[in-house]
């Protein structure tokens, strides 16, 4: 302190609590995305770095696919009843009861599923912007978005037409029925969110950290067994020691191999890592552009 | 702490170029060579090179992310790139060269502690090399880096480095750049990239990382005299705590100078004066704080302080007036016009603002006024005047840039249309002197 510096975490962390003042000084309706992954983790404590003593003035918001990892769920619900913010989560079984969602025949993944849910409960609560965890190392389409990332009245992405962001001036006009989506860790590698976490002595979910498991070989990725990833005929299960690095639905969140059962195993694990985080997610693995093609339809 | 490898700072810098001149060859070395690639990475580099590269890979693929920019070979906008070394880690802004140069070039530097102009040996220094570095100056990046790439196409020629760096210098001591790296390179090979050449012995200087890793940014920040734009009342609702049930904070990021305990500040418009009781952060109080972190300020007085106010030091104070100068850069195809009314954002204040006057069109390769146009199209720069409907609280550009610069919304739209950077106030706001007392 005594020589005015701030190292790269507290560099991060004053750009993010910038962005989150930001929010809640040009919108009215806005709302944080929290799924208890260790991104939003991450994001809920800048919030209260931003906005504490006072309550967080955002509700959180969370959308449940039905796939989720239970440990997840539960950590989620603890998290926001600890910091005693409002959680609301909608999920994808009730939109498809309510016609909002339409899965296609033999349609198992609920990874398209959860954008018209979601879109859905930014029109119910007429949400005018929401707060995500992505960061632009995850993945070539995010690395080309703004921090306030403008949508149209149909929740799109245009990648071709996105304001200037100059400066740390964000443009947050929007018109009725328009939206923001605005992401604080932007500038956040995979690296800086497990160190914040280390510095700020975060809990996390504890499938990030090593256990046993049942899992299959599939597509070149362990996938964990259970009602929903049933071992199919001829298939080997095994009981391996593993953990997740980053936590998508369960059905296409592959299991890494991994003693890692401290932060401290975790960092050193990725620092010696040959593949990125979302080198263990299918969903991503489609075609080469299907994170910008899920993006314009509204994705995060 | 425990990670081997820890960072300790953030080095921001840019990269602008057209398509041949081999910018994102260079960014797809600095990762590869700097081992800041994966394998699934470049999976999927070596699946996309067997559609469109002939089956060679074609590192460029590394950066151009959209499936528009893949099909026709041309990347979009900026793109920011990550990658740490174990002295720095490093973001990355990457733009484009050939449409709308200015417009991105703006965007992907304004934050940036250093810029890179790449340029082609063979070519030598040509009209985009000098609006590039025309813009860094303009914008005020502390540093600049020439890398001559190709060098393997000159048969790696000292003399033709020697010529390129001359003709550079030829136009350098008209602009406004402090510090100035000439590095000789080859992307495509990775000549004094990462690794140092063995092409090139007669270049004794530090490899482009190497520059990088160690190039000093430590003064980058203005911690001269103190400024709290105001972003967020903070007045807790219900508090089961006691004592904060007069808790009344502002909340902001310091954007310059230092504050301590104790110290008077005045606040802006209102011109009261009162004085810091507390510095609150969630991590608990501090006796001091400074540029750029972001606090929460308690005042002794219960003042009236709202978002788009601003707290600042009684000494070294901000300019306070509604009509204000500025170099502009025009980012949108409806051009600039005398006499419209645009939004004016800056800092966490926004503004009605009318064009008062053109005073004249920058020349982009020497930012030489010429004469007044009736109007700025895109990607011109420009110098104008501004009437606004409310003062702001403002400094020079060239003093700080948080607090000198704004951006311009065009009412209707909500299309962010312009970048400005303001000129020197005029004179000193003036602060009541009086302590305010309820």
């Amino acid at each position: 302190m005594s020589n005015y510096h701030l190292d790269h975490l507290q560099h991060l962390e004053t750009e993010a609590i910038h962005i989150m003042r930001e929010v809640a000084g040009e919108f009215e309706r806005p709302a944080l995305l929290f799924s208890g992954g260790k991104d939003s983790i991450c994001l809920l404590r800048l919030a209260e770095k931003a906005f504490r003593p006072s309550d967080l003035p955002l509700p959180l918001l969370n959308v449940d696919t039905g796939h989720h990892f239970p440990e997840l769920n539960e950590f989620r619900d603890r998290r926001a009843q600890q910091l005693g913010a409002k959680l609301i989560v909608r999920t994808v079984e009730d939109a498809i009861a309510k016609g909002i969602a339409t899965p296609s025949p033999g349609e198992i993944s609920r990874n398209r599923l959860q954008i018209p849910t979601l879109l859905a409960a930014i029109e119910e609560f007429q949400f005018d912007c929401c707060i995500g965890g992505a960061r632009r190392d995850e993945e070539k389409a995010r690395a080309k978005e703004r921090f306030f990332s403008f949508r149209d009245s149909f929740g799109q992405w245009d990648p071709k037409n996105q304001r200037p962001e100059i400066w740390n001036l964000y443009n947050a006009r929007l018109n009725p029925g328009e939206n923001m989506r605005v992401f604080p860790l932007s500038n956040w590698t995979e690296t800086d969110v497990w160190e914040y976490i280390q510095r700020e002595r975060l809990e996390v979910p504890s499938i990030y950290f090593s256990h046993r498991r049942a899992v299959v070989r599939r597509h070149g990725q362990w996938l964990p067994v259970n009602d929903l990833v049933p071992p199919k005929p001829g298939e080997d299960v095994r009981e391996l020691v593993v953990r997740v690095r980053t936590i998508g639905d369960i059905i296409s969140t592959g299991c890494i191999e991994s003693p890692a059962d401290s932060i401290e195993d975790i960092l050193a694990e990725i620092a010696a890592a040959r593949v990125t985080e979302r080198g263990s997610r299918a969903d991503d693995k489609a075609s080469e552009a299907a994170m910008e093609d899920r993006k314009k339809a509204g994705y995060f | 702490m425990s990670s081997p490898s820890h960072p300790i700072d953030i080095l921001r810098f840019n990269t602008s170029g057209s398509v041949d001149d081999g910018k994102s060859t260079l960014i797809g070395r600095l990762l590869y060579d700097s081992k800041s690639l994966m394998e699934d990475q470049l999976d999927a580099l070596e699946r996309s090179a067997d559609i469109t590269g002939g089956g060679q890979i074609n590192l460029a693929n590394l950066t151009d992310g959209l499936r528009a920019e893949r099909e026709q070979g041309i990347t979009i906008d900026v793109a920011y790139r990550y990658f740490s070394t174990p002295r720095r880690e490093f973001i990355i802004a990457d733009t484009p060269g050939h449409v709308q140069y200015t417009r991105n070039m703006v965007t992907g530097a304004s934050n940036a502690n250093l810029s890179i102009v790449l340029v082609d040996a063979r070519a030598g220094v040509i009209e985009q090399s000098r609006r590039h570095t025309c813009i860094a100056s303009l914008l005020r990046i502390p540093h600049l880096v020439v890398a001559v790439n190709k060098m393997d196409l000159v048969g790696w020629s000292e003399e033709r480095f020697a010529e390129i760096r001359d003709q550079f210098e030829e136009f350098l001591p008209r602009l406004d750049i402090k510090d100035v790296k000439f590095i000789p390179i080859s992307a495509l090979l990775g000549d004094n990239v990462v690794e140092p050449s063995t092409n090139m012995p007669w270049y004794a200087g530090p490899t482009l990382l190497s520059h990088l890793e160690t190039v000093h940014i430590g003064s980058d920040w203005n911690l001269a005299g103190f400024r709290l734009p105001v972003q967020w009342v903070n007045r807790p609702n219900n508090p089961t705590d006691s004592r904060l049930h007069d808790f009344r904070g502002f909340s902001g990021q310091i954007a310059g100078g230092i504050v301590r305990v104790g110290q008077r500040v005045g606040i802006l418009p209102s011109g009261l004066v009162s004085t810091v009781k507390e510095i609150w952060t969630y991590d608990g109080s501090v006796a001091e704080a400074f540029c750029p972190q972001s606090i929460t300020l308690v005042l002794e007085h219960d003042v009236d302080v709202s978002r788009g106010n601003m707290i600042v030091g009684l000494d070294d104070r901000p300019g306070f007036t509604t009509d204000v100068q500025a170099k502009v850069c025009w980012m949108h195809q409806r051009p600039l016009q005398r006499g419209k009314r645009y939004f004016l954002k800056h800092t966490s204040h926004t503004v009605q603002a009318i064009v008062s006057e053109i005073e004249h069109r920058l020349d982009i390769e020497t930012l030489e006024p010429q004469a007044a146009p009736p109007q700025l199209g895109l990607n011109d720069l420009g110098q104008i005047r501004l009437r606004l409907a409310q003062p702001i609280a403002f400094d020079g550009y060239a003093t700080n840039r948080l607090t000198g610069s704004f951006i311009l919304i065009e009412q209707g739209t909500n299309a962010t249309v312009a970048a400005g950077m303001l000129a020197p106030p005029l004179e000193a706001a003036k602060l009541d002197g009086g302590d305010y007392a309820i």
